[in-house]
């Protein structure tokens, strides 16, 4: 049958295509380590701060300062930390 | 197209074909000095986001090889020394060539903002910049400074590694930039001298084809007095130590007293016996970039 035959230059084309999947598949492998990296080395609390009111927590510590529940603007309602925030509020 | 006529194409491209569009020689050049650069840095990166830095500066690098072949296809199909790539031979279409450059040069910016950091990401955006319309559309075919000022794209690689770990600019990296920025002259007038034809055909101006090959000669030996004292100066900064600065003293001493050799020579000299000496003062200015760097990682490893 001659539409099975192999010619040369199908052959040329299905090196380019394999390429181009490994090409592909070693850059998806690639951005999913890098992710788990990224996750894992602190980048979590970055994006975290980014799109997200920053919270006391998040920030790195000064010598000598306590943190007070109190200090915590997002203080989920009920929690001693709101309540302390609703005594001191204006 | 019928099926009859797309048998008949002989040339259709392989994946080969468009690896060698990066120009991966150049490409191992600029792997090496960004790695180096990103090592000897102050500041420890993770391996894999190392790796991922130094891969998406060699792929910058590569897109603005595709992108200079693209514009530069006309020169290319004349001169004996690059006929053969991809876009003169006829197996990729210079239009696949100048999509596949700029499609890699934004994906190599963004991952390398997203690995490292974005200024080291916009500074690759600027080196490919630098080598695609400065010295490839603007100062290569106008100026026989082009490579001098141009050079200035294949010095920023270890710049840019630098960036990805501290994410700025010091003397340590800038005095790697001028050991390359100062090198490329001397190293690409040397092998002007010897395929001085190839040049003359394609109308690229050279300095062998304004100037003449004496005054080639001069700038030659020059650029080796103007190199040295950067590259003794990187053996005091905290990247040095004894082992670079034993390696830059012999190397430098040798590249000046080759360049001498070089510039002393007649052209009949030259002629007569194969460009000996042009060619024995290009290798060594192979030899002398990659050990200065490997020097660096040396010293790195054993303690500046």
């Amino acid at each position: 049958m001659a539409l099975r035959t192999e010619h040369e230059l199908h052959t040329r084309r299905k090196s380019r295509n394999i390429g181009l999947l490994v090409v592909l598949l070693a850059f998806v492998a690639l951005i999913f380590a890098l992710s788990v990296v990224k996750v894992q080395n602190g980048g979590g609390a970055a994006l975290e701060g980014f799109d997200h009111q920053v919270r006391p927590g998040l920030l790195p510590r000064e010598q000598g300062v306590e943190i007070r529940p109190s200090d915590n603007p997002v203080a989920a309602p009920g929690t001693p930390g709101a309540e302390a925030g609703a005594r001191t509020a204006p | 197209m019928t099926d009859a006529t797309t048998y008949q194409t002989p040339t259709e491209a392989e994946f080969s074909d468009y690896i060698a569009l990066l120009k991966p020689r150049v490409m191992s050049l600029v792997v090496f000095t960004a790695f180096v650069g990103l090592i000897v840095a102050p500041v420890h990166l993770h391996p894999l986001i190392a790796f991922c830095s130094v891969l998406f500066i060699a792929i910058g690098g590569g897109a603005s090889g595709a992108l200079n072949m693209w514009y530069d296809a006309d020169i290319d199909a004349v001169m004996n020394r690059t006929k053969s790539r991809p876009i003169p031979a006829g197996k990729i279409a210079a239009h696949e060539a100048l999509a596949l450059g700029l499609a890699l040069s934004g994906i190599a910016v963004m991952m390398l903002g997203l690995s490292a950091n974005w200024f080291a990401a916009a500074f690759l955006a600027f080196t490919i910049f630098f080598y695609a319309v400065v010295y490839t559309m603007w100062l290569k075919r106008s100026t026989p400074q082009n490579i001098v000022i141009g050079g200035a794209a294949g010095a920023f690689p270890p710049m840019i590694g630098w960036a990805c770990a501290t994410g700025g600019i010091s003397l340590e990296s800038l005095l790697m930039f001028a050991l390359i920025f100062f090198w490329t002259p001397p190293h690409f007038w040397a092998l002007a001298l010897f395929m001085k034809e190839d040049y003359h055909k394609a109308g690229v101006p050279m300095l062998t084809v304004t100037h003449g090959r004496r005054t080639t000669r001069r700038h030659i030996f020059a650029y080796t007095l103007v190199l040295a004292p950067f590259a003794i100066w990187l053996g005091l900064t905290s990247v040095g130590g004894p082992i670079y600065l034993s390696v830059a003293v012999v190397l430098n001493a040798l590249f000046i007293w080759r360049g001498w050799q070089v510039m002393r020579r007649t052209d009949e000299q030259s002629h007569a016996d194969g460009h000996k000496a042009e060619k024995s003062f290009f290798r060594l200015s192979l030899i002398y970039l990659f050990a200065h760097f490997a020097a660096l990682l040396v010293q790195h490893w054993v303690g500046a």
